[in-house]
C-alpha cells in the first residue's frame, strides 16, 4: 500500500517521462495548483509548456480546527499541465494510475462532464472529474480562456486530489489517518498548522491590518504591471487572492463589497495575463524557437 | 448495385446531456443529406455511446441518380440580334452548359422570355461523394463546444478517431488532423483496437469488445440488471427516467451492482439520501416492496463486466458513506442553531446587485404578501400565515444543508421550520413558494403557499425587469419567463379575482418605499405588463386557443387571467355556432361606427325612434347587469347578445350618418357607449370569423 511521500515520488517520476518540467510548489499563498504562475501564466501564448508539480493550496474558509475527516485549510495537489494538449492524453493519465496501482480492470474509471470555471482568474475550461469506483480523485480540464484571454493552442490541466486519492489508495476514512512516509501520518505533520491556522483564520487575525494589506498589494501589483515586471506583479495579485481568502473566511466582507473585491482580483489577473503574453511576444517566445531548433 | 456504409466518429467521453440528440441530428442530417445528393437506401440506423457515434446505412445506391435539369440562360432579346441570329451571349451561355445553339428553346419568366437548354446530369459514383460526410460531422450541434491541442475546430469534446466505410473500402477523409480508417476502438478497459470487416458486423464486432452500441439495448441491460437485483433481494427499485437515460450515457457495457449504507443514515430526511444518491452519484435509490419506506441499500452502474465487482461495490459505499457523514453532520449542525441566526445571514447573501441582499428580498415579499392576501379576501388565519411564512421564506438558504445542497431549498425549508415548531402550513409554504418549478411544473397546494410564491415571483419578474434584466432570445438567467408564467397559472387554478396589472402595480409600489429604488418606474410597469401580456398570449396559445381570439381577448391587458382565459375559451367554442355569427356581425358593426363618434356624450332625450330607444333602453339594463356580474365569461357573453336583435334593428330602421349634427353625433355616442361596453369583453374586430362560417 503506497504511502503519500511514495505516491507523489511516482507521479513525479511518471509525469517526468512524459517530458514534464517536474518544478517544486511555488511559494506564494495560492487557493489551488491552477494559481501557481506555472500555470496560469504559462498556459497563455503559443509556447509549448509541459510541467507537474505538487502545490500546497490554501482554503482558509474550509479550516475545520483539525477536527473534519475530510476538510482541510491547506491539502495538496499534483497538478500537470500539457501544452499543447497531446493526442493521447487520457491515455497518458490513465496510465498514471496504474503506477499508482490502480487497475483499471478491477476497478470503475470514468470521465464525467464537469465543467471548470474560475471567475477572479478569468479562466474556464471543459473537461471532466475522473470518478474511481464513484469518487472523484481527478480534475481534467482542457483550459478555452485566461485572465480572459483565448488558451491557443489549448493547454490540458490535470489535476489529482492527493489526499483524496490517498485515502482510497490507503483505504482510510480520516485525512489524518493517512500515512505520508513511514510510521508518519497527516496528523504527525499538519494537525498542528491545520488547528493553529483555523484559530488565526476564524479568531485571531488582525483584520484591520489584512484590509491594509490587501489595498498595499493591489497597488503594489499594480505598479509592478506598468513597469512590465509580471512574475513579481503576479506574486502580488496571489497574495491579494489569500488575503481576500482569509478575510472573507472571517466574515468581514458585506456582500456588495465581495462581488467588488473579486472583481478588483480579476482586473489584476486581466492585466497580467495581457502583459504576461505581450512581454513573451516581445522576448520572441523564447521556447517557441527553442522547439523549432 | 447497393451496398452498406459505416460512418463512426471516436471521441473522448462526450456530456452524457449531450449524447441522444447528437445521435438524432446524425440521423436526420444523414438522411437529409443523401436525399439531396439523390443516392438512395433502404435503411438508416444510428449508435451511440459516450465514446462514439455512428451510422449504419444499409442498402446504399452506388450511383447517384442522373438527373435532367432545366438551365436559364439570357433574355430573348439579349440572346437574339435585330436579324434573329443567335449573339455572343447566347453562344457563350450554350457553350459553358455543354450545348449547343441548336439545343436552345424559349419560354416566359416572369414575364419577359428567356432563353433555355435541357441538360443531362449523369450521377456520379456514390464513392466519390461520399467524403463528403465530413459535412455531416462538423454540422453537429452541441450545447457547448471546445477546442484542444492546436486545432482551431470547435466540437463537444476532442475527436480521436474515424471510421468511414463503404462495403469494404475505406472512405477518405480528414478532421482535425483525424484520418477516416477501418479500424475503431472497444472498451476503455475491457476492448482492444479492432478493424470493422463490414459495415453490417460493426453492432456485433463491437459488442465482442464490450461495447454495447446501440442505446436503447444498453438501457434494457440495465434495467434487466436492475430487475434482477429486485428480484434476488425482494426490494423495489424505482426506475427515475432522467437517471436511467443520463447512466445510460455515462456507460459503453453496464454491469448493475448493489450497495448499501448504515442503517442510521435513514433518520435523515429521505430527500437528502436521495439526492445524494441520484444527483451526485447517479445511483438509484432502493425501496421496500411493501410499504415503499426507503432502504439503506443503492444500485450503481459501472461501466464494464463483474470482475472484482465487490471491490467497485466497496469503492462506492465509502463514497457515499463520506457523504452521508457530511449530510448527518449538516443536519445534526443545522438543528443545535435557531431560525433567528439563520435569518440574520441572509443580510450577508446578495440577491442582485442592483436589488439587495436576500433579506431585503425578504422584507419587500412580506410587504407584498399582505397586500396581495388583502386584495383577494383570504381569510385571517391565512393571511397571518402567509405573512409569517413570507418572512422565513429563506431562512434555510443560509443553512449548511442548503449550502451544501441547494437543489434541497425549499425542501430543508419546510422540514426545519416543522422542527422549530412553525405552523404545518406556514411550513408548508416555504416549499411551495418555489413551485411551479418548469412551466408546467406542479402548483403549490396551499393558498398561503400560493400567495408568497407569487409575491416572491412578482417581485424578482418587477425587480429584474426595472433593472434592465429582460429576457432576450434563450438568455433568460432568472428564469423569469417560467415565474411570470407560473404565476399566471397560479392565478388561474385559485381563481382569483385580481388583475396581472394590479399585481404589478402593487409590486412596483412595495419598491418605491423600500431601500432599493428603480428609476423609469412608469416606463417599467409598461415593460413589466407587456412581459406578462406575452406569457399570457403562450399559456392561451398552449390551452389550443387559435391566434386572433388571443388578440381579441388580451387587447388592451390581461386583467383577471381566469376572466381572460374563459372569455378566450367561449369565443373559441363560438367558432361553430351559426347563432353566433348574428352577434358577432351587429358587435363588428357597431365597433366600427363608434370609432367616429366624435362626443362620448349621448342625450337620450334626442332619441327619435322606436328602434333607437329601444336600443338604448337594453344598452341601459345589460350594462347595469354587466357592472354587477361577478366575471363569469359565459354569463357576460350571453348579457351582451341581448344587444344582438336591437342592434341590428336599429341599424335596419336608422340611419347613423344622417345629415342633423346633432342627431348624427348623439347615434354615434350611443354606439360608443355600447361599443366600450363590447370592447371591455373582447376587441371581436380582430376575430377572423370568416374563416369559420
Amino acid at each position: 500500500m503506497m504511502n503519500i511521500q511514495e505516491m507523489i515520488l511516482t507521479l513525479q517520476k511518471y509525469w517526468s517521462e512524459q517530458n514534464c518540467i517536474l518544478m517544486q510548489a511555488y511559494d506564494v499563498e495560492k487557493g489551488a495548483g491552477t494559481m501557481s504562475p506555472m500555470t496560469l501564466l504559462r498556459s497563455l501564448g503559443p509556447e509549448p509548456w509541459n510541467v507537474a508539480y505538487v502545490e500546497p493550496s490554501r482554503r482558509p474558509a474550509d479550516g475545520r480546527y483539525g477536527e473534519n475527516p475530510n476538510r482541510l485549510y491547506q491539502h495538496h495537489q499534483f497538478q500537470v499541465i500539457m501544452k499543447p494538449s497531446p493526442d493521447n492524453i487520457q491515455e497518458l493519465y490513465l496510465g498514471s494510475l496504474e503506477k499508482l496501482g490502480i487497475d483499471p480492470l478491477i476497478h470503475d474509471i470514468r470521465f464525467v462532464e464537469d465543467n471548470w470555471e474560475n471567475p477572479t482568474l478569468g479562466a474556464a475550461g471543459l473537461g471532466w472529474e475522473v470518478w474511481l469506483d464513484g469518487m472523484e480523485i481527478t480534475q481534467f480540464t482542457y483550459f478555452q480562456q485566461i485572465g480572459g484571454l483565448e488558451a491557443n493552442p489549448v493547454a490540458v490541466e490535470l489535476t489529482y486530489g492527493i489526499e483524496r486519492l490517498a485515502s482510497y489508495i490507503q483505504d482510510r476514512e480520516n485525512v489524518f489517518e493517512l500515512e505520508w512516509t513511514n510510521g508518519v501520518t497527516v496528523k504527525d505533520i499538519f494537525f498542528q498548522p491545520e488547528y493553529e491556522h483555523s484559530t488565526y483564520t476564524f479568531e485571531t487575525s488582525n483584520t484591520e491590518m489584512l484590509f491594509d494589506l490587501f489595498t498595499k498589494y493591489e497597488q503594489e501589483a499594480k505598479d509592478t504591471m506598468e513597469k512590465g515586471l509580471v512574475f513579481p506583479a503576479y506574486d502580488y495579485v496571489l497574495k491579494c487572492s489569500h488575503t481576500f481568502n482569509l478575510l472573507d473566511a472571517k466574515g468581514v466582507i458585506s456582500v456588495t463589497e465581495r462581488t467588488g473585491y473579486i472583481t478588483r482580483i480579476r482586473n489584476l489577473a486581466r492585466g497580467i495575463a495581457k502583459t504576461y503574453v505581450a512581454e513573451r511576444e516581445r522576448l520572441g517566445f523564447p521556447m517557441l524557437k527553442k522547439e523549432e531548433q | 448495385m447497393a451496398t452498406d456504409a459505416l460512418f463512426e466518429i471516436g471521441l473522448e467521453e462526450l456530456p452524457a446531456r449531450f449524447i441522444d440528440d447528437a445521435e438524432k441530428q446524425l440521423h436526420d442530417k444523414t438522411a437529409a443529406w443523401l436525399e439531396s445528393l439523390r443516392i438512395s437506401f433502404t435503411n438508416l440506423t444510428t449508435y451511440s455511446t459516450p465514446r462514439r457515434l455512428a451510422v449504419l446505412i444499409e442498402g446504399l445506391a452506388e450511383q447517384q441518380l442522373s438527373m435532367e435539369v432545366e438551365v436559364k440562360g439570357p433574355a430573348e432579346k439579349i440572346a437574339k440580334d435585330e436579324t434573329g441570329n443567335w449573339t455572343k451571349a447566347a453562344v457563350g451561355f450554350t457553350k459553358g452548359q455543354g450545348k449547343t445553339t441548336d439545343d436552345i428553346y424559349t419560354k416566359p419568366f416572369n414575364g419577359t422570355t428567356y432563353i433555355f437548354v435541357k441538360k443531362h446530369i449523369e450521377g456520379k459514383n456514390t464513392m466519390d461523394l461520399l467524403p463528403g460526410f465530413k459535412d455531416i460531422i462538423t454540422s453537429i450541434n452541441f450545447g457547448k463546444n471546445m477546442r484542444w491541442g492546436t486545432q482551431t475546430m470547435r466540437y463537444a469534446r476532442p475527436i480521436r478517431w474515424l471510421v468511414g466505410l463503404f462495403g469494404s473500402a475505406v472512405v477518405p477523409f480528414e478532421i482535425a488532423n483525424v484520418s477516416s480508417s477501418n479500424t475503431t476502438f472497444g472498451h476503455r478497459f475491457l476492448g482492444t483496437q479492432i478493424t470493422i470487416n463490414e459495415p453490417k458486423s460493426y453492432e456485433e464486432q463491437l459488442h465482442q469488445q464490450f461495447v454495447i452500441v446501440d442505446a436503447k439495448k444498453r438501457e434494457a441491460a440495465i434495467l434487466q440488471g436492475i430487475r434482477e437485483l429486485e428480484r434476488e433481494q425482494s426490494v423495489h427499485i424505482p426506475i427515475d427516467k432522467e437517471l436511467l437515460n443520463e447512466v445510460r450515457n455515462l456507460v459503453e457495457f453496464p454491469q448493475a451492482f448493489l450497495g448499501s449504507y448504515k442503517r442510521e443514515f435513514l433518520s435523515i430526511p429521505e430527500e437528502v439520501l436521495i439526492i445524494s444518491m441520484k444527483e451526485h452519484q447517479r445511483y438509484f435509490p432502493v425501496r421496500a416492496q411493501s410499504r415503499g419506506e426507503l432502504l439503506p441499500y443503492f444500485v450503481g452502474i459501472r461501466n464494464g463486466d463483474d470482475t472484482s465487482l465487490n471491490t467497485v461495490i466497496k469503492g462506492n459505499e465509502k463514497v457515499l458513506h463520506a457523504r452521508l457523514s457530511d449530510a448527518a453532520f449538516f443536519y445534526d449542525e443545522d438543528r443545535k442553531r435557531s431560525m433567528s441566526e439563520f435569518l440574520t445571514k441572509l443580510k450577508r447573501v446578495v440577491f442582485q446587485e442592483d436589488l439587495g441582499t436576500i433579506h431585503e428580498k425578504v422584507e419587500r415579499v412580506i410587504i407584498l404578501t399582505r397586500l396581495i392576501s388583502q386584495h383577494i379576501e383570504l381569510p385571517t388565519a391565512d393571511i397571518n400565515r402567509a405573512v409569517r411564512a413570507a418572512e422565513i421564506s429563506k431562512f434555510d438558504l443560509t443553512t449548511s444543508m442548503v449550502n451544501e445542497f441547494t437543489e434541497l431549498q425549499g425542501v430543508m425549508g419546510e422540514k426545519y421550520a416543522a422542527f422549530y415548531g412553525e405552523d404545518a402550513i406556514v411550513a408548508q409554504a416555504i416549499r411551495e413558494h418555489y413551485l411551479p418549478k418548469s412551466a408546467n411544473g406542479a402548483l403549490p397546494e396551499t393558498a398561503v403557499g400560493t400567495v408568497v410564491s407569487i409575491a416572491d415571483k412578482l417581485d424578482t419578474i418587477t425587480g429584474c425587469i426595472s433593472v434592465g434584466l429582460v429576457p432576450t432570445g434563450s438568455h433568460d438567467p432568472y428564469g423569469l419567463r417560467r415565474q411570470a408564467i407560473g404565476i399566471l397559472r397560479m392565478i388561474h387554478a385559485n381563481k382569483w379575482d385580481i388583475s396581472v396589472e394590479k399585481l404589478i402595480g402593487l409590486a412596483l409600489q412595495v419598491y418605491a418605499t423600500s431601500k432599493v429604488q428603480l428609476e423609469n418606474q412608469d416606463e417599467a410597469a409598461t415593460i413589466i405588463e407587456d412581459f406578462f401580456l406575452h406569457r399570457a398570449a403562450y399559456i392561451l396559445k398552449e390551452t389550443g386557443i387559435e391566434q386572433d381570439i388571443i388578440h381579441a381577448v388580451l387587447h388592451q391587458a390581461i386583467g383577471n387571467f381566469t376572466y381572460s382565459l374563459a372569455k378566450a375559451e367561449i369565443l373559441s367554442s363560438k367558432r361553430n355556432d351559426e347563432t353566433f355569427k348574428l352577434s358577432q356581425e351587429a358587435f363588428v358593426r357597431v365597433l366600427n361606427l363608434a370609432q367616429k363618434a366624435d362626443s362620448i356624450v349621448m342625450d337620450p332625450t334626442l332619441l327619435k325612434t322606436d328602434s333607437e330607444k329601444a336600443l338604448y333602453e337594453k344598452y341601459y339594463s345589460v350594462n347595469q347587469a354587466y357592472r354587477q356580474s361577478i366575471r363569469d365569461a359565459k354569463e357576460d357573453l350571453q348579457l351582451l347578445e341581448q344587444l344582438t336583435e336591437p342592434i341590428h334593428q336599429f341599424f335596419d330602421q336608422n340611419m347613423v350618418m344622417v345629415d342633423e349634427d346633432d342627431i348624427r353625433n348623439n347615434r354615434l355616442a350611443l354606439l360608443h357607449q355600447i361599443g366600450q361596453l363590447i370592447y371591455s369583453y373582447a376587441d371581436v374586430t380582430k376575430i377572423e370569423w370568416k374563416q369559420s362560417f
